[in-house]
């Protein structure tokens, strides 16, 4: 259809410039590591880059007041998610847990109980995202809490490069052409949320709100989103931010 | 297990062949599945690509395709591809592409290895199309043999038991009491004696004896004995007894062998029950045979239509009771032919004798013995050659019209094709009969033997059976020598092909067109019918039955070894299918017919289908080739 080509203009960030300060300046060895470990170059075809799907369900939205409560991680390339090679952590929050969280996510207060500091996997978690391009559904989640999380146990947050799937359906069905004609009729916005986007794509529904299960939804929604609307050339640079 | 790959197993587990996965096995493979995203029309398999996974349709549909770029399969969700690579070489033998948007879960190959290795029900559904219908026609002997209904099925209470010091009284009231006409004779012991058993008191019983009604005449009444007596000293100790599995065809036959009428039944050592010879009978009385007798016993036409309910309720026992496709069509058949022979006793009654010997022939599945309960009647008339037109037709159309109205009648609806005697042209002397074989198999087009083929099943019933022998005879000798009346009915035999297999809830075609259901018959066993009846007439057989033509036909060069198994083993499979779906129309009080609806098709019976379709798909392209149509008339 008319005007819902993606607009390719995406404002850039020198991420390597960033990293090699970051490496340079850090003084926990788990964070000196991480930037230590270089990312695939801009230009890098998205087929070739080694990403990872990053999913956490939190107490609530807002990195000051809320905490995280379990990550899901799956490895995965344009080509093949890696299940196998999946990791899920529970880990007690740093503020107690709302009853509303816990029906949203699944995840009881003895399960919370008996989890780790977040400061326990900190390494592992570290050391799995390095050298991958980590992708998420909604970055405004991810990013700061992580960041937050960091720096509250190690003094210094990590800040890196993402992809954020529910951005690029934003770009498709929210920032065209098309998606204004539909805004000036008065229509509403298309959903970007991960199910509905998923659904766009013929992915089946997934029963939500485990960080891994949707760290695997989030990984098959991008893998259709550049099927559907990219090519496996495309430069990693279109598409994270 | 994970809880968040239960999402994975959960789904998967309801597909076969991972439904009869145990919980271990379904966890293994969710562990290590790996996903990819392919968008519609976007290549999953390319061909001889190296293969070291299995496929899993998550979501979307798939195609898969032959060699030669022909369709093969169009799979939906839940469906499996990839397997047969995995058995082989590792090649891409079908290649693969999406037709929607499909989400494949891919297994890796030592994990689909371990599951052939560890369960054998896996293995059996991911082998080729051969092993599979075996299988599927095995166990539905291997059901048969075994659910020939057990005589436990006919044992209805707990037997009487007396001890051995009770009084011949009490034992007559007790028997009385319960309405039974038997006891069961036990005394205390211990050890483990035969016949011994222990009740839930843990007291070990021993069964001493059996005493009947008819004991209490002679070893009472007739000797004089006190009713005072014990029973103990009176029962015969000679005890026969029969286990509890044993079908009753056992039963009857340990009867028959002792001369007892009653039995005790045994689970292992433990008396459960006492059958009599009645209740055989009574068993019996059921089944096909009585409903034979039955129809003999019949004295008018409309009498034998008012048994056309309990031929329907006999069927569903047989299908039911898991008797195979041969032992139901042939019973049908006997059925069948039982309605017409006494048709024609009381035709002859109604009429007088025939002026002239005559022989009634009968056509299609009634002659190859396999009708379904769906069934038309296909007849003629062979008459002696003393036949004189104007004296004597009168006498055989009203004969023809007795038979043809009352097999009407009992559900034998009137020939669409007007293959019946009472049609004048196929009611004449066994001369022009001849006529009419040489004639087809001399002259043959396709054309022309589109109609007659039918014919060419044939078998007598009722009077001069060496009539239809002698056509037999010739049909036999002269068609293995006409090769181009075997490639107009090879032609012929084209014209019905079975579908591609199932897609969803729909039949899909080779085209890749859909479908809401299929005739079996006119797509599955009609065709295959078809087919080995050529094969049969190129090879002299005179057999009609379609499983004994293969038999025939595996004796000699005529096939590829093992070929005729596998269409034997296809053609039990579609008939089973065909008779299963009639007996679920009937259970659910619709009127049976030849079609399925996919949706009413169990999973593992559709992938069995879809194999037996790729067998009669195969075995009509070899006939083409096998028996192709001559482009010159040969000379005589």
């Amino acid at each position: 259809m008319l005007g819902i080509r993606p607009r390719q203009r995406v404002t850039q960030a020198n991420w390597a410039e960033y990293m090699a300060r970051r490496e340079r300046q850090a003084k926990d060895t788990a964070i000196k590591q991480f930037f230590a470990t270089p990312l695939p170059a801009e230009d890098t075809p998205i087929a070739d880059v080694p990403m990872i799907a990053l999913d956490m369900e939190t107490t609530g939205l807002d990195e000051h007041h809320h905490a995280i409560v379990s990550i899901g991680l799956v490895p995965f390339t344009l080509d093949r998610i890696k299940l196998a090679e999946r990791r899920y952590w529970v880990v007690k929050p740093t503020r107690p847990l709302s009853d509303t969280s816990i029906t949203f996510h699944h995840i009881t207060h003895s399960e919370v109980a008996a989890a780790p500091d977040m400061d326990t996997i900190l390494d592992e978690l570290l050391q799995r995202l390095a050298g991958h391009l980590v992708v998420v559904h909604f970055r405004n989640i991810e990013r700061p809490f992580l960041e937050a999380a960091i720096k509250a146990r190690r003094g210094e947050g990590v800040m890196f490069p993402m992809i954020d799937t529910m951005s690029l359906e934003a770009r498709l069905h929210r920032q065209t052409l098309w998606a204004r004609f539909r805004r000036w009729l008065g229509r509403p916005p298309v959903s970007i949320r991960l199910n509905a986007s998923r659904e766009r794509y013929g992915l089946p529904a997934y029963q939500g709100h485990h960080a891994l299960l949707d760290a695997l939804a989030t990984a098959e929604l991008f893998q259709a989103q550049v099927a559907t609307h990219y090519r496996p050339d495309t430069p990693l640079k279109d598409l994270w931010c | 297990m994970d809880v968040e790959l239960l999402e994975i197993r959960q789904f998967m587990g309801q597909f076969p062949p991972f439904d009869g996965l145990s919980d271990e096995l379904l966890d293994a493979i969710a562990e290590r599945v790996e996903v990819s995203y392919f968008k519609t029309g976007s290549d999953i398999l390319v061909l001889n690509d190296t293969l070291d996974e299995l496929c899993f349709i998550r979501s979307g549909a798939v195609e898969v395709y032959r060699r030669q770029g022909e369709l093969y399969n169009r799979l939906g969700e839940g469906d499996i591809f990839g397997h047969f690579s995995l058995l082989r070489n590792h090649k891409v033998r079908f290649p693969a592409q999406a037709i929607e948007d499909t989400l494949i879960y891919f297994i890796p190959n030592d994990v689909f290895q371990r599951l052939c290795e560890e369960d054998d029900d896996f293995a059996d559904f991911v082998e080729l199309e051969r092993p599979r219908l075996e299988t599927a026609a095995e166990q539905q002997k291997k059901s048969n043999d075994m659910m020939v209904t057990r005589i436990r099925k006919l044992v209805t209470r707990y037997p009487v038991m007396v001890e051995a010091s009770t009084t011949l009284q009490q034992v007559a009231q007790q028997i009385s009491e319960a309405q039974a006409s038997a006891a069961i004779v036990i005394n205390q012991c211990t050890g483990n004696p035969r016949y011994s058993f222990q009740d839930s008191e843990g007291q070990t019983w021993r069964m001493e004896g059996i005493f009947t009604d008819s004991d209490f005449r002679t070893r009472v009444v007739a000797e004089g004995l006190s009713p005072q007596a014990a029973i103990g000293d009176v029962a015969s100790s000679h005890l026969i007894t029969i286990q509890s599995d044993a079908s009753v065809y056992e039963a009857m036959l340990t009867m028959l062998r002792n001369n007892v009428h009653h039995l005790p039944v045994v689970y292992r050592q433990r008396p459960v029950g006492v059958v009599h010879l009645s209740d055989i009978i009574r068993y019996e009385t059921h089944s096909g045979l009585y409903l034979v007798s039955n129809i003999f016993n019949q004295s008018s036409a409309q009498g034998l239509a008012k048994l056309a309910p309990d031929v329907r309720a006999a069927f569903v026992r047989m299908v039911q009771e898991g008797a195979n496709s041969q032992m139901v069509g042939s019973a049908l058949s006997t059925i069948g032919r039982s309605f017409t022979r006494r048709l024609l006793e009381l035709a002859e009654t109604e009429l007088g004798p025939p002026p002239v010997p005559y022989c009634f022939m009968v056509n299609g599945s009634m002659a190859r013995n396999e009708q379904s309960i769906v069934t038309d009647q296909d007849n003629a008339l062979v008459l002696s050659d003393d036949f004189v037109a104007e004296e004597h037709d009168e006498y055989f159309f009203a004969l023809a019209k007795f038979v043809s109205d009352g097999l009407d009648a009992c559900g034998y609806t009137y020939c669409k094709g007007n293959v019946m005697a009472t049609n004048d042209q196929w009611r004449q002397p066994l001369s022009v009969w001849k006529r009419y074989f040489q004639d087809w198999m001399e002259n043959p087009t396709p054309e022309r033997l589109l109609h007659s083929s039918i014919f060419f099943d044939l078998d007598s019933i009722y009077g001069e059976d060496h009539f239809v022998e002698t056509l037999q005879d010739l049909i036999a000798q002269k068609a293995p020598q006409s090769p181009l009346f075997l490639a107009a009915m090879a032609r012929n035999a084209l014209n019905r092909t079975p579908p591609l297999g199932f897609f969803r809830t729909f039949v899909m075609e080779k085209d890749g067109k859909h479908n809401n259901s299929i005739n079996l018959k006119r797509r599955g066993t009609a065709p295959m019918a078809d087919l080995v009846r050529i094969h049969a007439l190129a090879s002299g057989s005179k057999a009609q039955n379609t499983f004994q033509r293969l038999s025939d036909i595996s004796d000699t060069q005529l096939l590829a070894t093992g070929v005729s198994d596998k269409l034997s083993y296809a053609f039990e499979f579609l008939c089973m299918s065909r008779l299963r779906h009639q007996m679920i129309d009937i259970q659910e009080e619709r009127a049976p017919d030849n079609n399925i609806e996919p949706e009413n098709v169990e999973d593992s019976e559709r992938h069995t289908l879809k194999d037996a379709f790729q067998v009669l798909s195969n075995a009509q392209k070899f006939l083409k080739f096998r028996y192709p149509m001559p482009s010159q008339r040969p000379r005589q």
